[in-house]
């Protein structure tokens, strides 16, 4: 049987793990190949690094930690931030990455998507999706959540299906840094929507709301940040807690 | 000993590299390149394959006597090859990914699309699956059965032999996951994703 996933997300910025409350307020917590190597040894099914503003800054400093990490790591190791093209993509998996997740310019340029899963394979190309409500519907925002495209994110997820990607790694802008759990709502209506796996993110406080993220938003897997960084939970309590509410997890 | 990983320009083969180097630290050596002679004077060959079925056959037909090389080498020479993800699904003699394309022929059989029961089984099979394992297979030394290995695929490797399946996985119908025919290894699962268990699977092959 197919195992749900935990997917610990490192968010990195100028070579650093960081972790912010709403995506400011960012706060230290580590050097990201021994963070990475950490939970990989103790039981993540993937690994996620995000360089959250490299959209903006110092970006090659990402190439040498994905480099290191992936001499360190054999789990799936996806990393996203900052990628605009195709050579972007081609780099990252050269430098060790397993998937390139794709934010801000899947929306701009949805073509990247078409092209890198043709070149790449479907995959390797995750789309993530940040989203924020907005009356009864929810919009696509991108630059790391700075800026608001007005595009319905349900829409935009089957559109992304069509165009090739693997996977939807689906933020909640709302819940992100939060603490309160993932928008179950936004989970569940693209995850029925999609026939490609949907990774939930965005709010995870504690091991319930990953319980939550699975059986009430059908997401294939979990990620989470905070939760994991500060030694709140390990990711072995997190397997053993979902074990016990009957998901299956890889133990 | 010499170990050649085939670089083809069949995607992303770094995780394969590393995986391989990891494993065989100083002992082994671990070749990475496409240079025909280099092959053929190697001991083990691994054949990695991202992407499509139809991408990496043209592929390696972009190199000029590269099949032929490896013909010459598994099913001529007879020397232990192991194909990994894309590139177990080329042992077949057809793929239908994209379009109808001829494959390596290595192993009779056909790769066709997953059956996802009308959207119940989200596709790729994207995770970490178990392996349930159906025969002795030199590279499973030391494997437990029911080992959890990390999948990530769409298509489906269907021997017409059913008796070189060596695992299987529960997905929507039960999958080949791993075949052993004579010296030719494959693994639909990706071993060098696949944790320390996959390494072992890795160093199994390298000591063959």
């Amino acid at each position: 049987m197919l195992k749900n996933r935990i997917i610990p997300c490192l968010d990195v910025k100028n070579g650093r793990v960081v972790k912010g409350i709403n995506f400011v307020d960012l706060q230290d917590a580590g050097d990201p190949v021994e963070q990475a190597k950490i939970y990989s040894d103790g039981g993540a099914d993937e690994i996620c690094f995000l360089d959250i503003t490299a959209s903006n800054e110092n970006r090659d400093t990402i190439y040498d930690v994905v480099e290191k990490t992936s001499k360190k790591c054999f789990v799936p190791l996806t990393v996203g931030g900052g990628v605009r093209s195709v050579e972007d993509i081609n780099k990252l998996l050269n430098c060790g990455a397993d998937k390139v997740s794709i934010n801000t310019a899947a929306v701009q340029n949805p073509e990247v998507v078409e092209e890198s899963s043709k070149k790449f394979g479907s995959q390797c190309i995750v789309v993530a999706i940040d989203a924020k409500k907005s009356g009864d519907k929810w919009e696509i925002f991108t630059h790391g959540g700075r800026n608001n495209t007005g595009i319905d994110a349900i829409e935009f997820a089957k559109k992304m299906e069509d165009s090739g990607a693997g996977e939807l790694l689906v933020t909640s802008m709302d819940r992100d840094g939060t603490q309160v759990g993932y928008d179950i709502e936004l989970m569940s209506k693209i995850s029925s929507l999609v026939n490609i796996p949907v990774i939930a993110s965005g709010g995870v406080g504690n091991l319930d709301h990953l319980v939550d993220g699975i059986k009430l938003g059908n997401a294939s897997a979990v990620l989470a940040a905070s939760i994991f960084h500060y030694g709140k939970h390990s990711v072995k309590e997190a397997k053993e807690y979902l074990d016990s509410k009957g998901i299956p997890v890889r133990i | 000993m010499n170990v050649t990983i085939v670089d083809y320009n069949s995607g992303n083969i770094s995780s394969v590299i590393n995986s391989f180097k990891e494993v065989a630290k100083d002992k082994v050596n671990i070749e990475v390149t496409s240079d025909l002679n280099k092959i053929k004077s190697s001991d083990k060959v691994v054949l990695p394959g991202q992407g499509s079925f139809k991408s990496c056959i043209n592929a390696l037909n972009n190199f000029n006597g590269l099949v032929d090389t490896l013909n010459d080498f598994a099913v001529s020479n007879k020397k232990p090859l192991l194909g990994i993800c894309v590139g177990l699904q080329m042992f077949a003699d057809i793929g239908y990914e994209e379009t109808e394309t001829k494959g390596l022929g290595w192993i009779s059989g056909k790769v066709s699309k997953i059956d996802n029961k009308n959207g119940e089984y989200k596709l790729p099979h994207i995770g970490w699956n178990q392996i349930n394992i159906v025969k002795d297979s030199k590279i499973f030394k030391n494997i437990e059965n029911n080992s959890h290995m990390y999948f990530v695929h769409s298509y489906e490797f269907i021997p017409e032999d059913k008796s070189v399946i060596s695992a299987t996985t529960d997905y929507s119908s039960n999958i080949v996951c791993s075949v052993e025919k004579e010296n030719i290894f494959g693994t639909q699962f990706h071993p060098e994703k696949s944790d320390k268990i996959g390494l072992k699977i890795i160093s199994n092959f390298i000591d063959l």
